[in-house]
């Protein structure tokens, strides 16, 4: 039995049906909250964009013109509420945050490293990378996002998404390598 | 083993992640495969890119899920969409009878609004009658209006209340009141009504009745009138 695609959910949201919409957020709504978790960083936060995400889908299913993947537009949305959360945050608390972040990766790579696990240490760089490059490895790796649909949801020129994507991965390994692994690039 | 230029090495290079992923065109990941054999350095990176991917979705895949919080707040936003929806549909039927008004010719409106001006003075009338008509006596007590008395108007005189038939003209009307020498003071009132004066005294209740009487005879032009003050 095949399951009613995204495309034909989103038509029945259209019409009202409240049933369709919950099908489609139990098929989506984890892989948005953590799309929106990680460029927020606080869960409460999160979810209640999340909801808000969806809502708009609510609100707009009738003017979806199928040109995209239903995947796409939602990150797309969930992205410009997250943005649009985050600017409304005072600029201090988002420097703290990334300060945080980046110390933490620097304090405990030496304990990481004891364990031997070069994986946990790899995960503490990816989460230390600024929001932008963390968003778009997010999206590649995790969402599997083509570089077009990249393009569509973060907003940028095609070339854009790829180069940005390039020093995302070489910022991580500079990450790594002042956390005590040298993967031999760049 | 064949090498690659630089340029096309860096575009490859770009594309290490997509093809990763899967992600890439039939055509790209062909060329990405064919690199990968040609170039140990490349196929070196993409093994660090492999990493990646197996850390980032690991990374995500511990983030855990929203709470039950999250559903139960959209569906709130839903059921508050509904409700401002309901309101616009009502407001929405309203345009859509205007909407519908328009389809119909002139004629057709005039009969209708006729039609329920008819309806409406023929309550109006009915239960004027419940209220002004005593029993046993031919003359019919006086006639008020529920808005407001029309001892406000201040004016010595006999008065009427007076509906005119729908299908009397301008014309009708004004040569009807010439005929009994009555003038409209007030109206058009709910129901259509009008106040006309009968004459600038008080006249005697039998001759207002009688007047009243000749009036209500005239049906063609008349519809309802009753003696006021």
């Amino acid at each position: 039995m095949q399951a009613t695609s995204d495309e034909a959910l989103i038509g029945r949201i259209a019409t009202g049906d409240k049933v369709a919409m919950q099908v489609l957020f139990a098929r989506h709504h984890v892989r948005v909250y953590r799309f929106v978790l990680r460029l927020v960083r606080d869960q409460t936060k999160a979810e209640d964009l999340i909801s808000e995400v969806f809502l708009d889908v609510w609100r707009q299913a009738g003017k979806f013109e199928a040109r995209s993947a239903v995947s796409t537009w939602l990150l797309a949305i969930a992205r410009y509420k997250a943005l649009s959360a985050l600017r409304r945050r005072p600029d201090e608390e988002l420097d703290e945050e990334a300060a945080a972040a980046v110390e933490d990766t620097a304090d405990n790579p030496e304990v990481a490293l004891e364990k031997k696990d070069k994986g946990e240490i790899l995960r503490r760089c990816l989460t230390a990378l600024s929001p932008e490059h963390r968003e778009i490895i997010d999206l590649v790796y995790y969402h599997e996002k083509s570089v077009e649909e990249v393009a569509e949801i973060v907003g940028i020129p095609e070339n854009t998404v790829k180069t940005r994507m390039f020093y995302a991965r070489k910022r991580l390994s500079e990450l790594l390598k002042a956390a005590g692994v040298d993967r031999g690039w760049p | 083993m064949m090498t690659i230029n630089e340029t096309e090495r860096r575009d490859i290079e770009a594309l290490l992640p997509w093809h990763a992923a899967g992600t890439l065109s039939r055509r790209d990941a062909q060329r990405v495969e064919t690199a990968l054999e040609q170039d140990q350095d490349l196929a070196r990176q993409f093994e660090l890119v492999r990493e990646e991917l197996g850390e980032t979705i690991h990374l995500n895949e511990t983030l855990g899920a929203p709470s039950a919080r999250a559903m139960e707040r959209l569906l709130a936003g839903i059921e508050a969409e509904g409700a401002k929806s309901r309101k616009r549909r009502s407001f929405d039927f309203t345009a859509f009878i205007a909407e519908r008004l328009t389809l119909f010719s002139p004629r057709t409106l005039a009969w209708s609004a006729v039609t329920a001006v008819l309806a409406i003075v023929l309550q109006a009338g009915l239960l004027a009658g419940l209220y002004i008509n005593e029993p046993g006596s031919e003359v019919p007590a006086a006639y008020r209006t529920a808005s407001a008395s029309t001892r406000s108007l201040g004016s010595v005189g006999s008065y009427a209340l007076i509906g005119f038939a729908p299908q009397a003209s301008a014309a009708d009307v004004t040569k009807f009141l010439d005929d009994h020498k009555a003038t409209v003071v007030d109206g058009p009132k709910p129901g259509g009504l009008y106040r006309i004066r009968l004459s600038m005294t008080v006249l005697p209740k039998a001759d207002l009745a009688r007047i009243v009487k000749q009036m209500q005879d005239d049906s063609k032009i008349v519809r309802f009138v009753a003696a006021t003050e």
